[in-house]
């Protein structure tokens, strides 16, 4: 996975950076009324135009596809819940280091997304226009002088581009900040949205922040008002984690140390348990109450311990009593060696 | 008075449109009218033709709103049916419901116009041209600098930036 190493700047706050820009070809009925001879035509140029300059790559035919193997997919971030939903007549081109995603025909009949690890908005938006530039060679894009380029959904109208940041945020959520926070975000007209669990607790800290507008706004101005607004959480998250370790030191290092304890000796482990435990160790780790654990092995956790991540590797079907054991396992061997 | 399509049925609809400043009459029946409606009648029928259609009759078979209705002549999609689903169903359904689209967008992103990137191929003409508004803005300053010189070479590109332009000098230079 391209964001999973633990060298993106940022990374003790920052997840992953991504962007996704939407296209659509000239004269050809969307997606929702394609008809599949067009749709498979459409798929067609896309992959040739993708394989002229990229060999390293896979697709996905959403028809043949398993349901097991596109919720993997959903699960890595690389398809979308629409696409998964999707049969005959679209797809998803995914490159092998899994940086780049190309889905033909979910919304639009292309949606280009790159990923990279920490805070690199900027790198995300200029792989995915190479791609673009890549596409248009192949196809003619719907593009009007005045509205730019055409989408499905007028939300999307314009640039096409929505890019997004994985933020962690335990120091804010934990001395009572993150609402203050998120409101804030949004009345600068970006779209937040959080990991809820049962109820309206915010599960594992983790939050996506997006620009909304796509309309108006060129491409590196959406970029640098999302870079400038997440350097402006980094430093507002740094001050509280700082604070929580001054004022409340014993108490911090308490639930660290409890999670830790699950994570290395539990026999039994539900997904929503395994990110709340994930999120205490990585502050763990940025507080230096814990050893120095790879952020890529906490990474592979949170990829590797998702369900139908577990499911892929058996043959037979496992129920959810069977993934919890299973679930366990796979977190103590990844943190065996780590003391 | 008689239906002019089938010749049959008395006319019910009377339908008058101008096109191109020129005002034609039809008398249909009710049958032909639906059969005939004018987002039918022909594919590159366009939202300026719908305006330019008036219908004007007593007994009127069909709904007026929906005759009024843009309908997009790739992919079928009306005005009507885009305002419940909000989506759109080919790229052009923006170029047939037109500038009555900019409240939408004014709503959702607080603009009309895009400022981004322009793909080559599908925007090499507004590339040009761009591009020759800025030389322009150039060679004024040059005039008024009296750089005689620069102002001749801008001059120059110019004119070879209009000649090389698939759309023809006139569109460009324009
Ligand atoms: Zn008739
Ligand atoms: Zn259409």
């Amino acid at each position: 996975m391209c964001w999973i190493n633990d060298d993106g700047p940022m990374n003790e706050i920052i997840l992953s950076s991504r962007v996704r820009l939407a296209r659509n070809i000239n004269k050809i009925p969307f997606p929702s009324i394609v008809k599949l001879e067009e749709a498979e035509n459409v798929i067609k140029q896309i992959k040739e135009a993708y394989e002229n300059e990229n060999k390293n790559f896979d697709f996905f035919d959403m028809k043949s596809t398993t349901a097991v193997q596109k919720q993997v997919l959903l699960e890595n971030h690389l398809i979308s819940p629409d696409l998964m939903k999707k049969g005959e007549g679209s797809g998803a081109l995914i490159s092998n280091d899994k940086c780049v995603s190309i889905m033909i025909n979910e919304e639009d009949h292309i949606r280009i997304q790159t990923i990279y690890g920490g805070l690199q908005i900027r790198r995300a938006w200029e792989e995915a226009s190479k791609i673009d530039d890549l596409l248009e060679k192949n196809v003619q894009y719907a593009f009007d002088e005045n509205w730019g380029y055409l989408t499905s959904c007028p939300t999307n109208v314009g640039t096409g581009m929505r890019a997004s940041v994985m933020v962690h945020l335990p120091g804010l959520n934990i001395s009572g900040n993150i609402n203050k926070i998120l409101q804030t975000v949004v009345q600068l007209g970006l779209t937040i949205r959080g990991l809820y669990g049962e109820g309206t607790d915010i599960v594992g800290n983790m939050f996506q922040i997006s620009n909304q507008i796509t309309l108006g706004r060129s491409e590196e101005e959406i970029v640098e008002n999302l870079t400038a607004v997440t350097n402006q959480i980094i430093e507002k998250e740094k001050e509280a984690r700082s604070l929580l370790i001054s004022n409340s030191k014993v108490q911090i290092e308490d639930k660290i140390w409890r999670s830790w304890g699950l994570m290395k000796n539990a026999r039994m482990m539900q997904s929503y348990e395994c990110l709340k435990l994930i999120s205490d160790i990585r502050l763990g780790v940025d507080l230096e109450v814990l050893p120095k654990i790879p952020l890529e092995i906490l990474n592979e956790i949170m990829i590797e311990t998702q369900s139908a991540n577990i499911q892929i590797k058996y043959d037979h079907e496992l129920n959810a009593n069977d993934r919890d054991i299973i679930r366990a396992e796979i977190i103590r061997n990844k943190l065996r060696n780590m003391e | 008075m008689i239906c002019e399509q089938c010749g049959k049925k008395a006319a019910t609809v009377h339908i008058t449109k101008i096109e191109n400043g020129k005002k034609s009459d039809m008398h249909l029946c009710d049958q032909c009218a639906v059969a005939s409606s004018p987002f039918h009648m022909s594919p590159t029928f366009t939202m300026s033709d719908l305006l330019a259609g008036l219908i004007n009759s007593g007994s009127v078979p069909m709904n007026m709103d929906v005759l009024q209705q843009p309908k997009c002549d790739v992919c079928g999609l009306s005005y009507d049916r885009f305002k419940s689903t909000g989506r759109f169903g080919c790229s052009n359904c923006y170029t047939v419901f037109g500038e009555r689209l900019n409240p939408l967008f004014k709503r959702v992103h607080g603009n009309t116009t895009h400022t981004g990137k322009i793909p080559s191929k599908a925007g090499a003409r507004i590339k040009t041209i761009r591009l020759v508004e800025k030389l322009k803005i150039k060679l004024e300053e040059a005039i008024q600098n009296e750089e005689y010189e620069r102002a001749a070479q801008l001059r120059d590109e110019i004119k070879q930036i209009a000649a090389n332009s698939k759309e023809g000098a006139a569109d460009v230079l324009d």
